[in-house]
């Protein structure tokens, strides 16, 4: 046989680079303008798409068979654990408000990410970034659906999880902080979408959100959620790295991107951070076992890492953003005053809360000792003193919101924790409210944008939120309970964990599982 | 004989999410509807988007067609995302043994010249049409309605990818990179190519995306995959060329498959209303006429003489396809 011996291996690079960049072409019979329409708008400069680095160089052979890997492995894990009662594994039951939290919080955010890059990965003019966002479109789709797959399971058995990954997130007003922050990205355009996702929440972000809820799970025996979050793991390594080559693609192909791209660290950094404020309460407060405090997590995930990151950065004349001394008061605060917030709104919630006892009350004394014992212990014990006389004390109305972060007016003054910090922007003659510094930056920077920004409690009040065919005009007419109901919130999912339902289930199938009774 | 093993058996409160009780019933959900149904967001959006100020980011505005329920539109394969990347790496896997030992054994230098030659002419700039394919359907992920076709979009724009790889593979084992240079160079300017790189660039642009499923799903697709791994494969097969059709073995299988899904999604839509047929019918014959203007100087460059009647047959097998679909064309 005349075999051909000496043709040449290709190495990796020229061959991926064959396998994506060899097939796009410039248009000519159709405009460039009109192919990728969504490509000047914002400003952002490119003159060479080719100069693009590859983050990571996967044909598609090669990512469905490693994701199949994956997949099965997953699958099998979720399969045993349903099969032998895997949720009597965890710690207490009162865990489950994070897993709820993160069913109705974040998973819906994996769908919006999946379909967001799904546009990034069709927008970008550069063959190199439509593939690298197409892979982590699909990617997203995978962590919506095994994250609620993982968590169907205890859907099964405790209450609030039932009304889904989605329905409750359009409607329920503290979910609307992380709503308001895909919805804020996505309606920009593909450049600001993959500063806001890609970098900032991806990369600067996730260690402070995905780590945390993941190591929570391993802490306290959530086994479905765990592999989940360990089979992610090389994807978000992916989706980093994606990420990170974004921002310095940009800031290498022209000097005029830097105010840019700068304008949207700062917004980007201040939205995610008050995303976070949700994650806060859950290392503090959620976890039965405690992976570490919020602060220790801010400290090293973001005033160390993130300092590298952006030492890094600044080669490109990029700043830290200015909000973070902000964040170095807040640290201290957030996770309690957002908890006392939420402790006295439970009623309205989807998941249960409930008051730190000693121990725990001990624990937050050691992790911040500037601020629990004389800010927030004072607090819960009045709390708690008037729940042991039967008088558990909930709001009787729903706070006013942010118009940007959209989280109830809650947080302090920088300069003084006992006085809330209210900020006012006028606009087309109109007052608008913002929690902070940052978020009236944000608002006056882009008011048309944020004064459309659908506000969960103002429009329960105009009656924009109950159920089909509700007679506001009734007699006994209740406006928090209809508007439960139009969230699918029941009473079994709401308030004090302590004489929940799923406290006393929990206890008697334990009980049945581990006694010959 | 069976053996059954005690365990602690604890009964369920539910079996699954409330939307899924009010559309099947209070009974277990199988991982494609949970994963599926109403988890894409509907009624409200905080901003409007930037780049498109007349919509909401999700809305059933932006195509023509309309359905009552667009989660009626689901997927006969039922794919989410476990089940679509196993299939597929169960068929990479067999793809990947076959390029193997063509490659192992030299194979491709086996086949005959002139069949060599069609598939570097035929097969090789298809990569580029391949890659069209990815566009639309990465689009229509983005802004389509409804997780049951936009989730199968996003996997057939990856699939659409695939190909272009497998196709780039196979010009690289006939001949090098220089294959995949020519393969662009007619592509780009060679008289064959130009109808086709033009259809293509046309669907580039188009913005309702139900248009685009139409165009490029059911009829570029519909008309060249059997065209190319039926009929082109039966020649290669029949004259010594069975390499190239071990070459393109995925491609095959994936187009009968992906055809189904596609006549699912047809028929149901234009069983919906009679507006709705009127439309789709509408696109079919629009671009059923500029797709065979597209393949017309393809065919003849792979099937020469017999081109005609080829194109023929394929458009009465297609409108067939079409009719069962209940469309009128």
């Amino acid at each position: 046989m005349d075999m051909k011996a000496n043709k040449k291996k290709l190495g990796l690079k020229e061959k991926y680079a064959h396998m994506t960049r060899g097939l796009d072409w410039e248009t000519t019979y159709q405009p460039k303008d009109k192919v990728f329409p969504q490509a000047t708008f914002e400003g952002i400069k490119v003159h060479d798409w080719d100069k693009w680095e590859d983050p990571f160089r996967l044909t598609m052979d090669a990512y469905w068979k490693y994701q199949a890997e994956k997949e099965r492995k997953l699958y099998a894990v979720l399969d045993a654990f349903a099969q032998n009662n895997g949720h009597l594994g965890i710690t207490d039951a009162r865990y489950l408000s994070a897993v709820k939290l993160f069913l109705t919080g974040i998973s819906p955010l994996e769908y919006m990410a999946h379909r967001g890059f799904a546009a990034a990965g069709r927008n970008f003019p550069g063959v190199g970034p439509r593939v690298a966002c197409l892979m982590q479109s699909i990617d997203e789709v995978r962590h919506a659906q095994t994250q609620i797959h993982a968590l169907s399971n205890y859907n099964k058995f405790y209450e609030g999880f039932h009304a889904g990954a989605s329905h409750q997130i359009e409607r329920l007003w503290y979910l609307s902080v992380p709503k308001s922050f895909f919805d804020d990205a996505f309606s920009a355009g593909p450049f600001e979408w993959m500063i806001a996702i890609g970098f900032s929440f991806e990369y600067v972000l996730t260690n402070l959100l995905f780590v945390p809820f993941m190591s929570g799970a391993a802490y306290n025996g959530d086994m479905a959620t765990v592999t989940f979050g360990f089979s992610a793991q090389s994807d978000e390594a992916r989706h980093m790295t994606l990420g990170l080559e974004c921002i310095k693609f940009m800031l290498e192909q022209d000097p005029d991107n830097l105010p840019i791209v700068q304008k949207w660290i700062d917004k980007w950094a201040w939205r995610g951070i008050r995303v976070l404020s949700l994650v806060s309460t859950m290392m503090d407060y959620m976890l039965p076992k405690r992976v570490m405090s919020w602060k220790e997590a801010w400290e090293i995930y973001f005033e160390q890492n993130g300092g590298a990151l952006f030492n890094d950065l600044a080669k490109y004349g990029i700043k830290v953003p200015d909000c973070i001394a902000q964040c170095t008061v807040d640290k201290e605060h957030q996770s309690h005053q957002l908890w006392l917030t939420l402790c006295t709104h439970s009623h309205a919630m989807g998941l249960h809360t409930w008051l730190p006892d000693a121990e725990e009350m001990d624990w937050l004394s050691a992790k911040y000792p500037n601020t629990f014992d004389k800010y927030y212990r004072p607090r819960f014990d009045e709390l708690r003193e008037r729940a042991d006389k039967g008088e558990r004390f909930f709001a009787n109305t729903l706070p006013m919101l942010c118009q940007v972060c959209q989280i109830p007016m809650l947080f302090t003054e920088p300069d003084d924790p006992t006085k809330i910090c209210y900020r006012e922007s006028e606009f087309q003659g109109e007052k608008y409210h913002t929690c902070s510094d940052g978020c009236k930056h944000i608002f006056d920077d882009e008011p048309e944008k944020y004064i459309q920004a659908w506000l969960p409690v103002y429009q329960l009040y105009q009656g924009n939120c109950w159920p089909e065919g509700t007679d506001p005009t009734a007699e006994g007419f209740n406006p928090v309970a209809k508007y439960l109901e139009w969230c699918h919130i029941d009473a079994k999912d709401t308030g004090d964990y302590e004489g929940s339902s799923d406290q006393a289930n929990f206890a008697a199938w334990r009980g049945a599982a581990t006694q010959n009774t | 004989m069976q053996i059954d093993l005690r365990t602690v058996a604890i009964k369920p409160l539910r079996h699954t999410f409330d939307h899924l009780v009010e559309r099947f019933g209070d009974k277990p959900a199988s991982r494609y509807q949970e994963g599926s149904y109403n988890i894409q967001q509907e009624h409200i959006f905080h901003y409007r988007p930037s780049w498109d100020a007349d919509h909401v980011l999700f809305d059933k505005k932006r195509t023509k067609i309309q359905m009552k329920d667009w989660y009626a539109l689901k997927d006969p394969r039922q794919f989410y995302y476990g089940a679509y990347t196993i299939a597929r790496a169960r068929q990479q896997d067999a793809t990947e043994s076959s390029f193997e030992m063509i490659e192992d054994r030299g194979l491709a230098e086996l086949i005959p010249a002139d069949l060599k030659q069609t598939a570097l002419d035929v097969l090789v700039p298809m990569r580029h049409v391949e890659w069209g394919g990815n566009m639309g359907n990465s689009y229509i992920a983005a802004y389509g309605y409804g997780t049951v076709i936009t989730q199968p979009c996003l996997y057939h724009a990856m699939d659409h990818l695939g190909v272009a790889q497998y196709l780039t593979r196979i010009g690289l084992v006939l001949d090098g990179p220089d294959a995949l240079d020519a393969a662009k160079e007619a592509w780009m300017s060679g008289a064959t190519w130009q109808p086709m790189r033009q259809h293509v660039e046309n669907l580039l642009v188009l913005q309702d995306w139900f248009e685009i499923f139409v165009a490029q799903n059911l009829v570029l697709e519909g008309l060249l995959n059997p065209m190319l791994y039926d009929y082109l494969d039966a020649e290669f097969s029949a004259n010594g060329g069975t390499a190239i059709s071990m070459m393109t073995r995925f491609m095959a299988e994936w187009s009968t498959e992906t055809a189904k899904w596609v006549d699912a999604q047809i028929k149901v839509a234009a069983a919906e209303s009679p507006e709705n047929k009127a439309q789709l019918s509408e696109w079919v014959e629009q671009y059923r006429a500029a797709t065979l203007k597209a393949l017309a100087p393809i065919a003849k460059r792979a099937f020469g003489d017999k081109a005609d009647d080829l194109l023929a047959e394929l458009t009465s097998e297609f409108n067939a396809r079409c009719a069962k679909l209940g469309l009128a064309v």
